[in-house]
This record gives structure tokens, sequence and C-alpha cells, in this order.
């Protein structure tokens, strides 16, 4: 595959469990500074796209470059060091430690057992905890027990864990999942701050939501992509409404 | 400042509470129980602390890792076996031998027909070397065994079978090789280190000092690993160990260096029984022995150093004194301790302390000038790395997290005292 | 190779491959056991080489009824029946007691159940006293069969192959063809959506539990027909049969046959040519290598997680 300017290059990716294909032959590219979501129904492929980019899942063909770095051959923690952030699902989160450690042990130094048995907390990371703290919205929750924080709160921790490490693109599966409202514009706000100067892969079911984000949106049927372009042409997109709606 | 203050000022101590509970057990085993029994209790208890090392390193490995390794024995039986092997050939020079057919060489050796001593014995001559082996074998041992588990992902109850299996390995190994390792009775009758006599009640009473001292190094240096950024990790990696991978880390090393850490310990324990006990069995290494170990943590408090050295002596001490006059009823106690840890006191001593301090806010300061504190001290280790953490009733109470936002304001209020939480320990 | 023809190797691996037949049928009893729990449940049984001690102890105590009574023919039948009874019985009752309270604590279960193993031994050995018994087998299982005249297979052997083949086969008919193996696979798969669908999951949990420790019950009435028994005879099988199960790949029947006879046989043979003692490190040895570039065992399938 020969280098692109691109964030991010996925092509021909497949990966297949037991011969059953969860992702099928994706080819897609994101821009620097873009935020793209991932549309599709329950079983699309669109949690195993993020699993393949973060190497928690193991590809069976394609490639993923990253800056023009291939990423099918890193393990996880190395793709992570090279700048690919990733939230799952559910939000994981370290529960008996406070919301101030849960920042500080994301800050990107002191990663190896010696490095982190040396570690000091410094003035740099204060303030990177403060100014994440800030932006993440729980500036006042820094020394309570993340356990103790509401379900949306935990999401945008976890966000904020991530940003501590400043990567290059960021991968969100489902952020607003249980969240009120309000805290879906919050959260909205959020995202469009921090795509700024990253690039974003959200994964999201809300379409009013989607609206709000969306640069570009891409809609995966079966592991394959369906449609790809801004949100009024995917939705206007004749193969989207029958699989959406067609059954 | 006075060094006091400065002390109680420290994060590493874990604050005022940790700086009373380590100078309580301090005045407990340097003073306390020195002047308060005989020497052939002295060497009994000298005897239990050496468990104790074991059990400090299933703080750090299970407590605050989740990692159960049911094969501590091993490296406690390779450290103690290490030093025992030093011992015996001090002990078995040709004079003393030469009634022997082969003068020069360990007693058993000899009863097996063996003409020559073995060349993996041969270094064990020099006491350097058996330090350095003490030390560096069992840590070896344990990073091989930890890197082909944790680097493919092994845990949870895998891990804790197979470390099983490897002690029960190697105490089979012990017994069938009598002629290289004294089988089943192990190598007895040691008696000078570098020409001093182990078994006078002055070398006795230096040795069991020597232990004491060594555990406490045992002790500071695990609360500098709690008190660290690895100390946060390592509950992180417990709770969440895919969201540690996926902020960067390589969770396998930090699993790998805190299994050789506790390894490393348990064998200087071993080592330390060797020398005040004048004798290393099979007996320490297998099954039974690894998993008593754990229980001496268990009660303690899993999360607790201190805990685990009460812990340790306290179990030992009903093992003694039951096993002596109702061995019967002492396996059903034994039995019962650890259900009864597992069922009702999770925490173990610590977390019913913490429980008890935490409901009579007023005992915790009382404790400072109380007489009989022994339990103060346990509990406060996690307050270096827990700033505010749930307290033992709150942690039940959040089981559901609808229930989180009620207790929000009473614990804010409580969490003065911070509980291990061991909710996630097993994840 | 150690001083043997070819010729005489042949025969000894005959003779110890049928010799390591009979620790083959008591081992994936055991097995079986305890896969059954630790596959469909991810717990730990560690007591459950006691419950094998007590299927054990209740055939002995059985046959000497029998003897008196003089239906030692054919008491075994109603022994293994009584031995799975009781074993079931008391499993029950401890899946309600104990395990029930620990299912999100996997390592806790490891050392609760190893406590209630420590109890149960020293009730045995309170009970029964801490010398071995041994069963009256009847004299029909005496005998043994002889296809060549180089070749001597004990009856006793043949009876508990038998019998390990009818557990076997019940296990995957109760596991795959009935309601209740339904009710105990949909319960592994999604807890929530069983429970959701009108499954009590609590009364699985506790039934496959105790079943569990019912086979190990007839395992130990098996085991009465090669040694005598003791209160820690069940800790002689335990460890072997943690690693069948590892090994074999936990839920899945064919991988535990087929690692309980590997194992079996791999120690019988090599306790031959070396001392007993190097023949089970080397055994050992060898599972815990493999098991350690290949965890998830022999017989694991892949799954989409």
């Amino acid at each position: 595959m020969s280098n692109t300017d691109f964030v991010l290059a996925v092509e021909d990716l497949t990966v297949s469990f037991d011969g059953f294909k969860a992702v099928d032959n994706l080819t897609m590219y994101i821009d620097k500074n873009e935020l793209r979501v991932l549309v599709g129904p329950n079983g699309a492929g669109k949690t195993t796209v993020l699993d393949l980019i973060c190497g928690k899942t193991k590809s069976t063909g394609g490639s993923i470059k990253f800056n023009n770095t291939e990423l099918t051959k890193l393990s996880e923690h190395e793709i992570v060091r090279s700048g690919v952030g990733r939230k799952f699902q559910n939000p994981s989160i370290y529960e008996n430690l406070t919301v101030y450690q849960n920042l500080e042990v994301s800050y990107p130094k002191g990663r190896g057992v010696f490095g982190s048995l040396t570690f000091k907390r410094t003035q740099e990371v204060e303030d990177q905890v403060r100014r994440v703290a800030a932006d993440i919205m729980l500036t006042e929750f820094l020394d309570m027990e993340s356990a103790l924080l509401s379900h949306g709160q935990k999401q945008w921790l976890e966000i904020g864990m991530l940003l501590m490490q400043e990567p290059e693109l960021l991968m969100l599966d489902e952020p607003v999942a249980g969240m009120s409202a309000k805290e879906r514009d919050q959260t909205a706000d959020l995202l469009n701050r921090i795509c700024q100067n990253r690039s974003v892969i959200v994964i999201e079911h809300d379409m009013e939501f989607v609206k709000k984000i969306a640069h570009k949106v891409t809609v995966l049927h079966q592991g394959k992509i369906l449609a790809e372009g801004p949100m009024e042409k995917v939705q206007a997109d004749e193969k989207v409404i029958e699989v959406y709606l067609g059954h | 400042m006075t060094l006091w203050e400065k002390m109680c000022a420290s994060d590493l101590l874990g604050g005022k509470q940790g700086v009373i509970g380590l100078a309580v057990l301090a005045a407990v085993i340097f003073l306390v129980l020195p002047l308060g029994v005989d020497i052939f209790r002295l060497n009994l208890i000298g005897k239990y602390l050496t468990y104790a090392f074991v059990a400090v390193g299933l703080v750090l490995l299970w407590g605050h890792g989740g990692i159960l390794s049911l094969g501590q024995g091993i490296f406690f039986g390779l450290g103690g076996y290490a030093m025992a092997m030093f011992l015996k050939l001090e002990a078995s020079d040709p004079i003393t031998t030469k009634i022997q057919s082969t003068p020069g060489i360990p007693d058993f050796m000899d009863w097996n027909q063996l003409t020559a001593l073995p060349w993996f014995w041969e270094p064990f001559k020099s006491l350097p070397f058996t330090i350095f082996a003490v030390l560096t074998i069992p840590a070896l041992f344990a990073y091989i065994i930890g890197y082909a588990m944790f680097k493919r992902r092994v845990g949870g109850v895998y891990f804790s079978i197979i470390t099983q299996a490897v002690a029960l390995i190697l105490s089979i190994l012990i017994v069938g090789q009598q002629g290289y390792t004294g089988g089943v009775n192990g190598m007895t009758d040691l008696r000078t280190m570098l020409g001093w006599d182990i078994r006078t009640d002055s070398a006795k009473y230096i040795l069991y000092y020597a232990n004491g001292l060594l555990l406490f190094g045992a002790i500071f240096l695990s609360k500098y690993v709690m008190s660290s950024k690895f100390g946060m990790l390592l509950l992180a990696m417990r709770d969440k160990e895919e969201r540690v991978r996926f902020s960067g880390y390589d969770v396998s090393n930090f699993k790998i260096f805190i299994f050789c850490l506790a390894a490393m310990m348990s064998a200087v324990g071993g080592a330390m029984f060797t020398l005040q006990v004048g004798f290393m069995s099979p007996s320490f290494v297998g099954i039974v022995p690894s998993i008593e170990m754990v229980i001496f943590c268990a009660v303690g408090g899993r999360a607790s150093l201190i805990g685990a050295v009460y812990g340790t002596l306290l179990v030992n001490y009903g093992k003694t004194v039951f096993s002596e006059t109702y061995p019967e009823l002492w396996l059903f106690l034994m039995g019962g301790l650890f259900i009864a840890v597992v069922m009702f006191f999770p925490n173990g001593i610590a977390g019913i302390w913490d429980k008890y301090a935490t409901k009579y806010g007023w005992f915790k300061d009382k404790a400072v000038t109380a007489k009989k504190p022994e339990v103060s001290t346990t509990g406060v280790e996690t307050h270096a790395v827990l700033t505010e953490t749930l307290s033992a009733e709150a942690a039940a109470a959040t089981e559901s997290t609808d229930v989180a936002a009620s207790v929000k304001k009473t614990t804010r209020k409580k969490a003065a005292i911070s509980s291990p939480n061991i909710r996630g320990a097993e994840a | 190779m150690f001083g043997y023809s070819m010729a005489e190797i042949g025969n000894i691996v005959v003779m110890q491959g049928f010799s390591g037949l009979s620790m083959f049928t008591v081992l994936l009893l055991m097995a079986l056991g305890l896969a059954i729990i630790f596959g469909q449940m991810g717990v730990i049984n560690m007591a459950h080489g006691e419950f094998m001690t007590i299927g054990a102890y209740t055939t002995v105590m059985i046959s000497k009824v029998a003897a008196s009574y003089g239906f030692t023919d054919y008491y075994f039948i109603f022994a293994i029946i009584i031995a799975f009874g009781l074993a079931f019985a008391v499993g029950y009752l401890v899946e309600f007691a104990i395990i029930r309270h620990l299912y999100k604590r996997p390592l806790d279960t490891l050392l609760a159940t190893w406590g209630l193993s420590l109890v149960m031994q020293q009730i045995f050995r309170s009970t029964f006293g801490a010398k071995e018994v041994s069963a009256e087998l009847p004299e029909w299982m005496l005998g043994s069969v002889n296809p060549t005249p180089d070749i001597d297979i004990p009856i006793n052997g043949l009876f508990v192959m038998g019998l390990a083949a009818l557990v076997t086969f019940g296990v995957y008919m109760f596991m795959y063809k009935s309601r209740w193996g339904l009710r105990v696979r949909a319960t592994v798969q999604n807890r929530t959506m069983a429970g959701a669908v009108g499954i009590n999951t609590a009364k699985v949990d506790r039934v496959t539990f105790a079943l569990g420790c019912g086979i190990a019950g007839i395992a130990g009435a098996a085991f009465t027909t090669i040694a005598s028994t003791g209160p820690t005879t069940g800790t002689l099988y335990i460890v072997d049969s943690f690693m069948v199960v590892v090994f074999g790949g936990a839920a899945s029947i064919v991988g535990t046959i087929a690692s309980a006879f590997g194992i079996a046989q791999a120690q019988s043979v090599l306790q031959f040519f070396m001392t007993s003692s190097m023949g089970k490190v080397s055994t050992l040895l060898a599972i815990v290598t493999i098991l350690m570039m290949k965890p998830e065992g022999l017989f694991a399938s892949k799954l989409r997680k």
C-alpha cells in the first residue's frame, strides 16, 4: 500500500471469525482534524473496526496505516503510544481511584515498570490534569472516588483519560449512551472542541447527536461500507434507507 | 519541622496512621515479644515472621494486583534450600564426615551412594553466591513462569491452578531426588554459618532481630511500590485491565515485576527460616504450605501490609496451640477460617478494624494513645494510594450504582479512613 | 532404549497402557465433574477430591453391609447410585451454603473450597479413622480376561471403563440433548437473558454444581475397585484432574476425554521407565509447559468476543 496524506488509511481490511466475515474488505480514510461517525445496525461491524484499529482484534487481511505506520503488526500498547486513543462502549474507568488519579494514571509518562516506580507528580502533570478536568467539566470532582460519578460523568472521565495522552486519533464507542439530553448537548460541544487539533472516530446510534457532530458519516452493513459522505447525502441514500427501514 | 512531623507528612509511610501502625509493629516485634517470651518461643515467633515475608508479598501480588498465586511455597522453598545448601556444605567438612564412604559431601548424598558433590552444589560453598542465589534464582524462576503466563494473558483461576501445579512438581521433585536434595527429610543438622554457631541462644536473638529488620525492609519496599505510580497502576489493572492496556501500558510487564518481587521476598523469608530453624524440608514447598500462606495474608487483610504480619502471627499461633493440644479441632478451625474469612471478612482484620474505627470515629484518635492498638495499624497502608476511598460500609452499599448518589454525602464525610476495596479484585 | 528390546518395550507399553486405563477412568470421571462446574460456571472446586472420597467411603460401607447380608455379587450397582446421590446432596448443600455467595469472586471460591476440603478430610478421619479401608469386591470382578497368553486384562478395569463410558455418555445426553442441559448452556452464554426468559438461573447453578459433585461420587465408587480409601484419598487426583480440565479446554467433553487419556497414559508408561515420582513430574512438567505455550488448552474454539 502506498503512503498517503491521511491520518488514518484503512485498506482492504478483513477479519473473519471461524469463517464469518465481521469486517469484509473495508477501505476508509480519515483526514486530519476530521470527525467521522460510524453508523449502522447492530452487528454491522462498527465496534470490530475500532477493535482492529486499536489492536484488540487482529485482522486476517488488509492494512491499517496511521500516519503511514502500519498498525496491524503492533501490540496494543504500542498502538496507543503511537497516538491512538480508544474509549470503550461501557464507561471503563478505575472505580476505586479518584478522578484525579484516573487522569494522572493516564498521563503518558512513566509507562514502563521502572518509569512508573520513579514517576513524580510534577507541576506539568498537575497542569495537564487540571486542564483536562476543566475540558470534561469535572474540575470540582477531582478528589471524588470515581465510582460515585454519574453515568454520564464516567463517560466524560474516560474521554478525559484519553485526552491526557493527547492522541492524534481518538476513537469513541457510543460516548453518549445513557446520557440525559443536557449531557448529550454538553458532550457534542466537548467533541466539537476536542477535534480542533486531532481526528476523531465516533460510533453512535442517536441520529440527532450525529447531525450535531459529524463532518462525514460512514454507514456500515454486514462488515461492508454501504455509504459514505456528509450526513444529508447519506440520509437520502436509497440503500441506507433500505437497510434501516427495509425489513 | 520535627522528624515526627516529617514522617507523618510523608505519603510513603501513609500519613500519621501509617507511622503509628509501623511504630506499634516495630515495638511489638523488637521490644514486646523479645522481652515478653523466652528464647524458645521467640525463635518460634521468628519462624512465623519468616512466613510474613510471603504474606507481605501476597499483599502486593494478590491484594493489590488481584493475582492469586497458590505457589508461593516454591519461592520460599527455593530461598530456604539455597541457604540450607550453603549451611549443609559447611556442616559436611571432611573431618566431621570422615566415617562416610565419601567424606566431605553431605550425609544424605553419602547414604544415596553419591561419590562426588553434584556440580550445581559447588557454587554454594560461597556465602556471597548463596545470598545472590537467594535473591535471584527464585525471582528468575518467577520471571520465567510470569513471562510465559502473563505475556499470553493467562490470569485468574488458570494462573492459580498452574502455580499450584508447579508447587506440586517442585515438591515431588525434591522428595524424589533424595541424593541431591535430602528427600522428604530435607536438609537437617545445619550448624554454623562461616564458623558462627547458629544454634546458640545469642545467635537466635541476633537472627530474630535480623529477620525483623529484613521484614521491615520488605514492608518499606512494598510501601514504596504501593505509593508510586506503579501501585496506582496495580489497582487500576486489577479493576480494568483492558483500560490500562489501552492507555499505553504493557500490562504483562507490571504483573511479571510484581510476581518477581513477591517471589524475592518469599525467598528471603525462606532463607531466614533455614537460618533460624536450622533445617529446610519439602513440607514448606508444596501445595498445602503455599495455600496456607495465602490464608495468613487473607486473615490479616489482603490489602494491608501490616495486617498481613499480624495475620501470619495469629494463624500460626493458633496452629501451634491447637495442633499440639487438639489436632483434630485444628483442621476444622483452619478449614473454617478459609471459609469464614472469604465469606464474611474479605478484608480480614484490617477490614474489621476499618469498619470499627469508621463506625466510632472517635476511636481513631484514641487509638493513638491506646495501650493495645495492634490492630490500629491495619488498613491504613492504602492511604497513600487511595487518598479518599469508600468506607467499608459504603463499599458494600455501592454494589448497586443507584445507591451511589445517596451515600455520596456520608462517604465524603467518612472518607478519612481508607478501605481497600475488594470489588473487582478477581476481575 | 533403557536396556529393553523393542518387543519387550512393546509389551511394557501394552501392559502399562492397560494399567493406565484404570487411572484414566477415575481421572476422567473426576475431571468430567470438575469440567461441568468449571466450564459452565467458572468456579474451581478445590474440594472436588473430597466428593470423590464421599463416593469411595459410601461404596466401602455398602460393600461391608452387603458382605454381612450376602448380596456382595450385585451391591456395586446400588453403591454407584447411592454414592452419586450422596455426593449430589452434599454438593447441593455446599452450593447453597457457600458457593452461590462467591460467584463473582472465583479466586475466593478457590480458598473457600480449599477450607471445605480440610473440614471434609477431618470429618472422614473422625468418622472412619485414619487407616485406609477397602471394599469387598464381588467375586466376578476379581478375575481377568486373556485375549492372548501374554496380555492380562483385569475385569474390574473393564467394568470401571464401561462405567466411565456410560457416565460420559449420560453427561453428553444431559448437556446437549435434554431440557436441563439447554437451560445450563443458556445460562452460561447469557445469564441475564436466560433469567429474563424464565430460567431459574440460581437453580441451574445449584443443580449443575451438585451434578458435578455427584459424578465425583461415582468416580469414588470406581476408585474403590483399584485402591483402598483413606481420608486424604481425594488429594491424590485433584491436581491431575485440574490439569485435565485446563488442558482439555473447559467445556469440551471430547477435550476432557482426550486429555484425561493422555495424562493417565503418559504417567503410567513413564512411571515404568523412570521412578514413580519422576514419571509424575515429567508428565506435569510437560502439561505445564504446553499450557504456557497454548494457554487456552488443546480443544478450545475461537470465539468472537
